[in-house]
């Protein structure tokens, strides 16, 4: 495979979370992690100090899956939608056996339903991309960092 | 102009909606609760552990540095130079000798005493501070502190009673119960800015009858319960609080008829989750206690953490989680203690309720003209009760408020 189909299916892979995300299915977001993944969303202040607390942490699929269905079922949350912005998707140079490392710039967007747009979070995906059997790429780690100190209130959705 | 506050008839069961709005209540409760005859949570001793190291954090609208000196003692002052006003300590952390403010380059020792004034004789015989300033009439405020098992509490006010007494009898045995003299490791932070007053979280934590409806995490998986086993306690003034509860199961039963939503059909993919051990000699999985002015203290099966409340203006508030566990745990109890935080915080499966429910708390009393909220659940009263069905430690709150308050 060229760099250049590399780096399109990588687009893809992106794009697809953030459509899953934001545009739904919810419940099929989890799909593109592998069934041992992991999943964390971390303040950079923990990140960069080594400290090992994320508001939200999920280390397989099923706990991905989860979350989803409390977002669904239990969580009670005012009417919200989030935009992804994803942008700088950079696989490492050289990847190393099957695992690919990439990391990402993102900003999401929250629109709470009777207010106007504002930044929910920005910051960094720190990710291990392998290749399933079927020859998709999936997410078997991600790490959001986000930067700001402060959560502007509550993360109902995943980042 | 704004007519003076009225408390309602109701006394301890009615609270004015203006007190969650207005500027000059907000400013009162700055001065009199938070920054008067309080002790308020700011850290941790192991944030702090070597002679040097600071953290700066609130006390109320107020920047405090708290600081280990050199002779290895906590201490603490007010984070403005005497000079202009400046903020001295711009970092959340570090380690240093002296705090130089970055204006005029001022420099104040660990406990906030002025050390050094540039040019204070002038330059070349011009200029210089006149002939009558003395450098030791601009020591920056210090704080009182207190620590006790590792946790630091600090006070504008210089005539404190004991830590101990403070809490009372009770809320120092629960409190002494998670901090027993083992060292603490934390685990990390986790902040929020809420955009509701203050009182409001202090309100979430201290009523038991919302937590057993509204977080249907909780009740699905039998973690607080209204019919469990369970007790409010509080100190004789009414200034702290207890809720202490027992694991259930995760099971219908008569009294879950009102909870409109449990999900007994919810079973996890990955239990892991929720796998919850023993850690405690008695046989509470659930204590939340509420510490005036500023602080929470979370024992939710195996997750422990400090909720600090930092008030921004009557509309908002800072809430900064500090996550902990103790420095002998395993690794597998540092593992649990991080998926249960799954539970809290900004982004968690319970506590995302609370802080958007307090939104929607602050949203319809700013936008519902004059009136009064009531709490009245389990009677007029304010004394302990056994059971969760009770707004019993909100009453309580309240009077308490009120007489610091005077209102």
């Amino acid at each position: 495979m060229t760099s250049a189909d590399l780096r399109f299916e990588l687009e893809d892979l992106y794009a697809e979370y953030a459509r899953l995300l934001d545009d739904g299915p919810l419940e099929a977001w989890p799909d593109l992690f592998t069934a041992e993944s992991l999943y964390l969303v971390i303040p950079r202040e923990n990140h960069d100090a080594g400290l090992p607390l994320a508001v939200m942490r999920c280390e397989s699929r099923g706990m991905l899956r989860d979350r989803v269905r409390a977002v669904r079922e239990t969580i009670m949350y005012e009417p919200r939608y989030l935009r992804h912005h994803i942008t700088q998707i950079r696989p490492e140079p050289a990847p190393t056996g099957s695992e690919m490392r990439v990391t990402a710039h993102y900003t999401v967007v929250e629109v709470l339903q009777d207010e106007l747009p504002r930044i929910l979070s920005v910051g960094r995906y720190l990710d291990v991309v392998v290749r399933d059997a079927e020859d998709h790429l999936r997410f078997a780690e991600k790490r959001v960092v986000y930067d700001s100190v402060l959560v502007p209130n509550t993360i109902v959705y995943p980042l | 102009m704004a007519e003076p506050l009225v408390w309602p008839d109701g006394g301890i069961t009615e609270v004015p909606y203006r007190i969650y709005t207005d500027p000059g209540v907000f400013e009162r409760e700055m001065d009199r609760i938070f920054c008067g005859r309080s002790w308020a949570y700011v850290g941790l001793e192991a944030e702090i552990p070597e002679p040097g190291d600071y953290l700066v954090t609130r006390i109320g609208d107020r920047s405090v540095v708290i600081t280990r000196g050199q002779d290895g003692a906590v201490h603490g002052f007010l984070n403005r130079c005497a000079h202009r006003g400046v903020k001295v300590c711009r970092e959340r952390r570090g380690n240093c000798r002296m705090f130089v403010c970055p204006y005029h380059h001022w420099s104040y020792d660990a406990r906030g005493r002025l050390k050094g004034v540039p040019f204070v004789k002038g330059v070349k015989q011009q200029g210089g501070m006149p002939e009558d300033f003395r450098r030791e009439d601009h020591d920056l405020p210090e704080l009182a502190i207190a620590t006790r098992g590792g946790v630091i509490f600090a006070s504008f006010a210089r005539d404190m009673p004991s830590l101990e007494r403070y809490l009372g009898e009770t809320n120092t045995a629960y409190f002494d119960r998670v901090f027993d003299g083992r060292a603490l490791r934390v685990l990390g932070y986790a902040r929020q800015r809420i955009p509701g007053n203050w009182k409001l979280m202090f309100e979430n934590i201290k009523d038991p009858y919302h937590a057993s409806l509204l977080h249907v995490f909780l009740v699905t998986f039998g973690l607080f319960r209204a019919d469990q086993r369970s007790q409010v306690r509080m100190d004789p003034s009414g200034a702290h609080a207890l809720l202490i509860s027992r694991r259930g199961t995760q099971q219908a039963s008569e009294h879950t008829r009102d909870i409109a939503n449990l999900r007994e059909d919810f079973v996890l993919e990955d239990p892991r989750l929720l796998d919850p051990v023993k850690e405690f000699s008695d046989d509470a999985t659930v204590v939340m206690q509420t510490v005036w002015p500023n602080l929470i203290v979370q024992q939710q099966s195996n997750t422990l953490a400090l909720r600090q409340i930092q008030p921004c203006d009557p509309g908002a508030f800072e809430l900064h989680w500090t996550f902990f566990g103790f420095a002998d745990d395993d690794e597998a109890m540092t593992t649990r203690r991080l998926r249960q935080a799954n539970l809290m915080s900004a982004a968690g499966l319970v506590s995302a309720d609370d802080s958007e429910v307090i939104k929607l708390a602050q949203d319809g009393i700013e936008h519902g003209g004059t009136g009064k909220g009531i709490m009245l659940m389990g009677g007029r009263g304010t004394d302990d009760e056994p059971h969760m069905v009770t707004e019993v430690a909100l009453r309580a709150f309240y009077r308490h408020y009120r007489e610091v308050m005077e209102l």
